[in-house]
């Protein structure tokens, strides 16, 4: 059939330039696979959430940095401008310890907030086509009727209370308690607390020690800076020379409007951490009291707030779980891009089919 | 030698006729627990003892890596007293168990349930949501496709 015969023609050709392309000699003879040997992926590569990786996969960032270059920008400049302003007059006239105990504080603000922004906050795999379809089997079966659609949610007991939990239906899996889904990240996340656009990543489980450090530290530092700023007006307007133009040179403007909102921050994630509670669980009423009788319907606090510190804070720290360094094994397709494949191959047969069609139009 | 033969022999050659899956239970809050309850579909393959045992022992495995104690907490306030710059260089305690787990699923498989035509899969590069179990096509007795 002459149609069929011509697409295979085309086939070949395909294939033939493709050979020049690539800049071997474009012999017929050439064997196919030397052409095709894939180079080994690493997972990044093919991860389907909305972040961005670097360094080969070993820094994860979310997809929106949102304003992390404005938070070390600002972190930045204040600290230079104390440095390179009041810390001259405040060493001759009181000590030299204050410099130090500033670059130490600075030191930790920036190496928190890194850790912050660059760690995975605790990012669960997506369910892998077998698993998912487990899932659905199970609903289908403990469902309803066939009219209504069955529910998504699953009710367990934890320490004898009832928690509802919900299916995620873009990574295809129940989420475990305490989990949430980070639509800007489009992940669920482990312990979801909030995310946070002044870091530029969500904040869960596995770094939401660096972020308490970073805001407490933050306090510290922005406080030392206050204190230090203030004090170096004082000396200097009872000494009575260079005052307004101290003022213009220190920091004090932007330490003045920091410090109150990075102080209430601090005092409500140390609350939190107090009472083992997320910023989610908090802000949705979750284990509100007006519920029940029980002054606190929270399952996971240890009622002790030195454990529930101790557990939060200094509690075993778990390992990325979406190995994003690790191969992608060269015979398997990649999990989800398994659906696209599929989908690709069954176009393929209906391209096929309809180059047939008319050849067996001709023949016939 | 001859059990980890068999392993790779069941993993290149034979073909898949399902998989299991068993769910995590959370009756104790967040920590990483398994559910022990023996799966219907295993039942022609393996003792029902045996399984519970295996999981069991998971079970308390994991209890031992996220176990908050005293030797937690000091890897906590050192690794929070540098920064935390310490774990670039230091193994934690957690990660350190889960190697152990690797082993012991390792081992399982290549005493208990390979030559059964069963295959665990670590949970960990499942979530850890779940345990997956293969079953694969037990040609002795001639299923069919």
């Amino acid at each position: 059939t002459c149609n069929g015969h011509s697409y295979i023609m085309k086939n070949c050709e395909y294939q033939q330039i493709d050979a020049r392309a690539l800049g071997t000699p474009a012999s017929s003879f050439q064997p196919c696979t030397e052409m095709k040997v894939p180079r080994l992926r690493r997972k990044w590569e093919v991860f389907p959430g909305k972040n961005r990786f670097y360094c080969d996969g070993r820094i994860i960032l979310a997809r929106q940095s949102g304003i992390l270059p404005l938070t070390l920008g600002l972190i930045v400049v204040t600290s230079v401008l104390f440095f390179a302003f009041d810390c001259p007059f405040l060493v001759t006239h009181l000590t030299v310890c204050i410099p130090v105990i500033g670059g130490v504080l600075f030191l930790f603000v920036v190496i928190s907030l890194l850790q912050t922004s660059l760690t995975d906050p605790g990012i669960l795999p997506r369910a892998l086509p077998d698993e998912a379809a487990d899932i659905e089997k199970q609903i289908y079966t403990s469902g309803s009727s066939m009219y209504r659609p069955p529910p998504r949610t699953k009710e367990i007991l934890i320490n004898q209370q009832v928690v509802k939990l919900k299916y995620c239906f873009t990574c295809k899996m129940f989420r475990p308690p305490r989990t949430s889904h980070c639509s800007l990240c489009d992940n669920c996340v482990e312990r979801f607390d909030h995310h946070c656009p002044w870091v530029g990543n969500c904040v869960g489980k596995r770094n939401y020690r660096f972020f308490y450090s970073f805001i407490v530290s933050l306090s510290f530092h922005t406080s030392f800076i206050f204190g230090c700023v203030v004090t170096h007006l004082t000396l200097r307007s009872q000494g009575g020379n260079g005052l307004v133009q101290a003022v213009q040179e220190s920091p004090l403007v932007i330490c003045f409007f920091s410090i109150w909102s990075v102080l209430g921050l601090s005092g409500f994630h140390t609350y939190l951490v107090a009472s083992n509670l997320t910023t989610n669980e908090d802000i949705k009423g979750s284990w509100s009291s007006k519920r029940g009788a029980e002054d606190s319907g929270n399952p996971y606090t240890y009622n002790s707030i030195f454990i529930n510190c101790c557990a939060t804070l200094c509690g075993p720290m778990p390992p990325s779980l979406i190995d994003r360094r690790g191969f992608l094994p060269p015979d398997d397709i990649p999990p989800v891009a398994a659906a696209d494949l599929e989908l690709s191959s069954f176009l393929a047969k209906n391209d096929t089919n309809m180059v047939g069609m008319p050849s067996s139009g001709h023949t016939s | 030698m001859a059990e980890t033969h068999i392993l790779q022999d069941l993993q290149h050659q034979a073909a898949i006729a399902s998989k299991v899956y068993v769910q995590r239970d959370y009756n104790s809050g967040t920590i990483c627990k398994f559910q022990t309850k023996f799966p219907s579909e295993l039942e022609s393959r393996v003792d029902k003892q045996q399984f519970e045992e295996t999981m069991q022992t998971l079970n308390n495995l994991y209890a031992e890596a996220e176990k908050i104690g005293g030797k937690s907490y000091l890897e906590g306030c050192l690794a929070c007293m540098t920064a935390y710059t310490i774990f670039l260089c230091m193994e934690t305690h957690y990660e350190k168990v889960l190697k152990k787990i690797a082993r012991f699923i390792k081992e399982q498989n290549e005493k208990i349930y390979a030559p059964l035509g069963l295959l665990l899969t670590d949970p960990i590069e499942r979530g850890p949501r779940v345990v997956e179990i293969t079953i694969f096509e037990d040609r002795s007795i001639g299923f069919g496709r």
